[in-house]
């Protein structure tokens, strides 16, 4: 069982994804700033969506996980999605 | 008589530590999922009152301390390079300045709860269950909780990197047996993309 | 492969490490003695459950009051559940067999993190006594039922905190055990061994682990928000403040509906393995047994509000649910007709084991069929919270599990043990286990479907027939239990040796000797392109 070789990630790329991060964390207060309504939170979320790939991909590695691991991952997003889902069969209809 | 050859293995295994401290993740992900859930129905019942009670809250100091996490996020992230290059030196440093940062979302953290207990708002007091409604109690209610629990992972992440950086410096971590280092950083940046969550949904929302 | 060396070396048992005596097993990382630890742990808490359960037949006995009044009786059914659910069938058979076996049928040496796995028996220790604390200190045993269901477990004055928080230290061990098994299974498969050759209770176990991981948080998570209500009074749960119980009811099952699979599924693993060794013959539909155990593990996560359909629900979520209740039982058919296929035509080898198999097929089919009724929303309504409902589940989690966890048991004793039970006394406990199994839960069928509600310690006089004869049943049944225990106890410590393969078996577990060395093999084995866990 010898070590694979890591990939080692060069420090700019870090430094390039805490800009992106920094930046759409600005935005995301920016854009709560307009009225849009009830699109308000969802464009919210969906720049915290954004920002947790971000951080999932680059600062987690998963870009240079073996995809089995990538595989678990997004399942498990799925599945709490799903429950999400399922919870509000019940809210959405009461 | 029984002959006691127990042999010591030293068993490396850095793919299975890393799937291990992933598995690991994702019951925190469900752990905080759940409050997620009950956050977005007791929002889809009271969206008006949220929104009333989201504006007691300071963005100002939820962007900071959200920066300040990213930040954090990216030197931890950083100090396994280091560490694979070998910069010993390097790589305390960023972790420390991990630490740091730690400490100081902390610290914010203490004096935004500080204030809203003066203003009397904390679960059960009297000042919120008379003057608020029942949607304003349920929203600092989950506040607290999902705050709170997410201060306490800091907390726990900030000893896991302290015991590392003990580790590095003894030269028990170090480029070939990096994966506790590895392991840290990756329970840290779960820490950050919880806030990530957390943020909008408290913050922003006015 | 086993050459006369692997003789010299201690085996598990015997062989002394740093500690002597009894710290030599609690702080023994060897997954064999964890597995042992557990087995003790867990049958001296069934054991407690067992006799709490006896007191409630007997209470039943006659209507009114027998033995104990209404207080009494709410907190022994409470204590009951918890100590059956949360301390006996959800570590069950992975913290037992799958702690002894997993290792050893991958062809490793332990589990990849064997301290943590220690761990996970010291946490279980401890909340056995956190919710053992509860009962004997404090304002009084806990009585809101093993479910806590929200305001009242907030609201009434025993004592719930320690209860409460120990379910939250169990849910925890489960967890790591989990983890702990699916790095294992992941990470330690012996050269040769792929996925399309794991004996099926590994696959089970891998199944039961996801589920651990992703639904015992949730569980966790909300137990504490009771803890949080109890102390500072939040409101999340608390309709004064807002609050919806029902949401508390939607987050308790999330898990606890998940968590009869995780008791379900290591058993079905079990029988997995003890009917193709005990018809001599390849397990029928492997890969289809595999399909239908990750099948389980996922719809089973998503069916938890059958058991809210008269809690408020909308309409649009009874009907989902429902739906998929019906969808999950698809799965399970599938392994008992797989299970019977693989008997058809083989050299059935009639002993003890595949007694106990075989009669888990029989009160799981009864089990599962009556769990259809509920799922049915319209005979929900009619049968919902009454002594039809308590049959059912006993006979899927005590029929299905405890029948499963018997049968592992006798199968695998000699492995564990390195000595052969007495096979006469063997077949007489079960045959009266059976019977008073069924005579114990059979009638409450009848007697829900008449209308008798659980979880009074009272009843009119027209159920009286129906309670005489399940209380019987329960005499009988534990007669049977002491038995099977006398039985073991006495052979593990004078039985004859056993012979490394009695049965025949074709899984890893089977080449070692009984009881196994420390680290299991000598060297790491190695499997060819033709060798796999059936090939008879």
């Amino acid at each position: 069982m010898s070590n694979e070789k890591h990939h080692i990630v060069p420090y700019r790329v870090y430094v390039f994804v805490l800009l992106g991060l920094i930046a759409l964390t600005l935005l995301s207060i920016e854009i709560t700033h307009i009225d849009l309504g009830s699109l308000t939170v969802a464009g919210a979320m969906v720049f915290a969506a954004v920002k947790s790939y971000l951080v999932l991909t680059w600062f987690m590695h998963l870009k240079y996980d073996k995809p089995y691991i990538v595989t678990m991952v997004i399942f498990v997003f799925a599945v709490f999605a799903v429950t999400i889902v399922v919870t509000f069969l019940d809210y959405l209809y009461r | 008589m029984e002959k006691t050859n127990h042999v010591v293995h030293d068993h490396y295994d850095a793919e299975g530590s890393k799937i291990g401290m992933w598995f690991f993740i994702f019951t925190e992900l469900l752990l905080f999922g759940v409050l997620f859930v009950i956050y977005s129905v007791y929002r889809y019942m009271n969206s008006d009152a949220f929104h009333l009670a989201a504006l007691e809250l300071d963005t100002f100091i939820g962007a900071v301390n959200t920066i300040i996490l990213l930040v954090s996020s990216m030197t931890i992230a950083m100090s396994t390079t280091a560490l694979q290059k070998g910069n010993k030196p390097f790589t305390l440093l960023l972790s420390g300045i991990t630490l740091l940062l730690g400490i100081v979302f902390l610290v914010n953290k203490y004096f935004e709860w500080g204030a809203k207990f003066d203003h009397g708002i904390y679960p059960g007091s009297a000042h919120l269950t008379e003057t608020f409604s029942q949607g304003e109690i349920l929203f600092f209610g989950l506040y607290f909780i999902m705050t709170g629990l997410h201060a306490l992972h800091i907390i726990i992440g900030l000893v896991l990197i302290s015991v590392t950086m003990w580790k590095i410096n003894s030269g028990k971590v170090h480029a070939e047996r990096a994966a506790l280092l590895e392991n840290s950083g990756l329970y840290w940046h779960l820490v950050d993309i919880i806030w990530i969550f957390l943020f909008p949904l408290f913050y922003l929302i006015t | 492969m086993n050459s006369t060396s692997i003789e010299n070396v201690a085996n598990y048992l015997k062989y002394k490490g740093k500690y002597k005596g009894l710290l030599g097993w609690i702080f023994s990382t060897d997954h064999k003695r964890i597995g042992l630890l557990y087995l003790y742990s867990m049958a001296t808490m069934f054991s407690v459950g067992v006799l709490l359960g006896l007191a409630m037949k007997l209470e039943l006995l006659a209507p009114g009051k027998t033995i104990m009044d209404a207080q009494s009786y709410n907190a022994t059914f409470t204590v009951h559940g918890v100590i059956m659910i949360f301390m006996v069938v959800v570590p069950g058979l992975p913290a037992v067999f799958g702690n002894f076996l997993l290792p050893i049928m991958i062809g490793a040496k332990d589990v990849a993190f064997p301290k943590l796995n220690l761990l996970s028996w010291w946490l279980y220790v401890a909340g056995v006594f956190l919710v053992l604390a509860a009962l004997l200190f404090g304002p009084g045993t806990p009585d809101t039922g093993w479910t806590f269901y929200a305001p009242y477990s907030f609201k009434t004055g025993t004592n719930m905190l320690p209860a409460v928080f120990g379910a939250f230290v169990l849910g925890f061990s489960s967890i790591l055990t989990g983890l702990n098994f699916l790095v294992t299974i992941h990470r330690l498969r012996c050269p040769g061994l792929k996925w399309s050759k794991l004996p099926l209770f590994v696959w089970t176990l891998y199944g039961t682990a996801w589920i651990q991981l992703l639904a015992t948080p949730v569980v966790g998570i909300t137990l504490v928000l009771i803890a949080l209500e109890r102390l500072f009074g939040v409101g999340i749960f608390d309709p004064a403040m807002g609050g919806d119980p029902i949401l508390y009811q939607h987050l308790f099952w999330i898990y606890s509906h998940p968590a009869v699979y995780i008791m379900i599924l290591p058993a079905m693993g079990a029988i997995s393995e003890i009917i193709p060794t005990f018809s001599q013959k390849h397990i029928f539909g492997y890969k289809a047994l595999i399909a239908s155990t990750m099948a389980i593990a996922f719809v089973g996560y998503l069916v938890w509000g059958h058991h809210m359909f008269t809690a408020g629900m909308s309409g649009t979520a009874q009907y989902y649910f429902s739906l998929l209740t019906f969808i999950v039982a698809i799965p399970s058919a599938i392994k008992v007709f797989n299970w019977i296929s693989t008997m058809y035509k083989g050299s059935i080898n009639l002993q003890t084991p595949f007694y106990w198999a075989a009669s888990f097929i029989f009160v799981f089919l009864i089990g599962g069929l009556s769990g259809l009724v509920l799922g049915a929303l319209a005979a929900n309504i009619y049968v919902h919270d009454t002594a039809f409902v308590v049959a059912h589940f006993h006979y899927i989690v005590f029929g299905g599990t405890g029948f499963a966890f018997f049968a592992a048991i006798h199968y695998w004793f000699p492995k564990i043990f390195g000595r052969m039970y007495d096979k006469a006394w063997a077949n007489t406990g079960w045959i009266v286990f059976f019977i008073g199994f069924l005579t114990l839960y059979s009638p409450m069928f009848y007697l829900g479907m008449m209308g008798m509600p659980r979880r009074y310690y009272d009843y009119l006089q027209e159920f009286h027939g129906g309670n005489i004869l399940s209380t019987i049943g329960s005499w009988v049944l534990v007669t049977g239990f002491i038995i099977i225990i006398v039985n073991l106890v006495r052979s593990a410590r004078i039985g004859p040796k056993a012979e490394m393969n009695p049965w025949n078996g074709k899984t890893l577990e089977w080449t070692v000797p009984s009881p196994p060395p420390l680290e299991n093999f000598d060297e790491i084995p190695e499997l060819g392109e033709n060798d796999g866990p059936y090939n008879y």
